[in-house]
């Protein structure tokens, strides 16, 4: 079945359609929430602003949990992960998804390594350090390197599946049931990147 | 542990990679597609490509190549030069990049950052510095150590580097992506002077660009120059040092990479 890459405003979609092409998944932008009813599985991407989420009002969220509720698997990428937690320092105002428990905080410049301070944003290739198997991690072994660029993270909590590290742990993978969630973009992690999709894709049917 | 990325830069002029010496002297050294590909399999971290005649000719990055090399491969890729306006930034996003590089046209109009970092993220926005050094301080640098320049190396912004990164990042830059013209292809290594200055000054990446020679290089521009990535071209395209050499060279040295 087909894969639903949601457009809420946030971010350019152009390379997760083609990472989605390359490995031969179907993919649509449903132009309404009743188009997800054609959906195997539902994709929410996006990057910037925890604030842009505000555009996936109540009829897109109810549409999104219905196909989870039918087994559809849910994946969300960098701030499409972080719209499945319950809210983000970012934008306290606005609530998350509420999919998974905990909120979504900023990373500190403090380094405990060095004198010298952390850059932040967290931008470039890091290593995933796996806590338990997960179906959206099949054939991503520990240690793989993925391109990550964000300022807010996710706090590691039992939905962790694997986590990296900028100044503290926070979580690169969630996973529970058939929702996961990745902080990184593996639509630009190379080969382990384009796993990942194959995953969710094999997930959807 | 973050990586610090190598990145390939593929200075694009008519469809060909071309690489000169102090931003003159230009010699073709291939296929864009072709090498990108190559650099891929070598596990380069990030691709930028320039089309450096661009800001000179009026012209718009080359979209054809762009999407030549998107399609393809999955790493990020930034594109730069003749980007002026909101729509060349459009152009060249739509057509696979991930960010865009701006330098003349930021200099001329500094809002142009903040607009494009509202509508695709900061994340989608270098700017682009080069400079060069003005040992005295000279009106150059606008009192400044290193002076900027505009159009290629061409004009003197009259303005100093640091200063410059500094209101690139509160206008919304996510990255600097800083050459010396000084030491642009001539080998002699990094201005780690200069690198270090700008990256203390700022909290976002720079990316050091300008002089990479030899494996040695690298290495100090990752230590002594506090650079979050190292760009070069010229040593890649004509296969003097394959990145996964590099790669292993920096690991023996302690810094982290991605292999």
């Amino acid at each position: 079945m087909s894969i639903a890459l949601i457009d809420y405003g946030a971010g350019n979609l152009t390379s997760v359609k083609k990472a989605l092409a390359a490995i031969g998944a179907d993919v649509f932008v449903p132009g309404a929430p009743g188009a997800l009813a054609e959906a195997g599985g539902v994709i929410v991407p996006g990057v910037g602003h925890f604030d842009a989420t505000r555009a996936l009002g109540r009829p897109w969220t109810d549409a999104i949990m219905a196909r989870v509720r039918e087994g559809r698997p849910l994946l969300g990428i960098c701030l499409g992960m972080q719209w499945l937690f319950e809210g983000s320092d970012e934008a306290p105002d606005w609530p998350g998804l509420g999919a998974l428990g905990g909120r979504c905080y900023r990373l500190s410049a403090a380094n405990p390594n060095a004198s010298t301070r952390l850059k932040i944003p967290h931008v470039g290739w890091n290593s995933l350090a796996h806590s338990r198997d997960a179906w959206i991690l099949e054939g991503v072994p520990a240690g793989t390197q993925v391109y990550f660029t964000h300022s807010y993270v996710a706090p590691l909590t039992a939905d962790t599946v694997a986590s990296s590290e900028h100044g503290g742990a926070f979580a690169a993978v969630v996973e529970r049931g058939q929702i996961a969630g990745v902080q990184f973009h593996p639509e630009k992690s190379g080969e382990a990147g384009l796993q990942i999709l194959r995953n969710f894709v094999r997930a959807a049917g | 542990m973050l990586s610090k990325r190598i990145i390939a830069c593929l200075d694009v002029r008519d469809g060909q990679v071309v690489k000169g010496v102090n931003f003159e002297g230009l010699r073709s050294a291939g296929d864009p597609a072709a090498l990108a590909r190559r650099y891929n399999s070598e596990g380069i971290d990030e691709l930028v490509i320039l089309d450096i005649t661009a800001t000179l000719e009026r012209r718009r990055a080359l979209a054809d190549t762009i999407r030549a090399v998107a399609r393809e491969l999955f790493i990020p890729l930034a594109v730069g030069g003749g980007i002026r306006t909101e729509d060349d930034a459009a152009a060249a996003v739509d057509a696979g990049a991930d960010k865009v590089s701006l330098n003349t046209a930021a200099l001329s109009s500094p809002s142009l950052i903040t607009t494009l970092a509202g509508r695709y993220g900061s994340q989608a926005v270098i700017v682009a510095i080069d400079a060069k050094h003005v040992p005295q301080g000279g009106p150059a640098a606008g009192g400044g150590r290193f002076a900027v320049y505009a159009r290629s190396g061409q004009a003197a912004a009259n303005r100093d580097a640091v200063e410059w990164a500094r209101e690139a990042e509160d206008r919304g830059a996510g990255e600097i992506l800083l050459t010396s013209i000084d030491r642009d292809g001539t080998k002699v290594g990094f201005d780690c002077d200069l690198t270090a200055a700008v990256s203390h000054a700022v909290s976002i990446p720079v990316i050091a660009s300008g002089g990479a020679g030899g494996l040695e290089d690298f290495v100090e521009v990752f230590t002594t120059g506090a650079a979050d990535a190292a760009l070069a071209a010229s040593i890649f395209h004509y296969a003097e040092t394959s990145v996964r050499v590099l790669k292993e060279h920096l690991r023996q040295h302690g810094i982290p990479v991605r292999l």
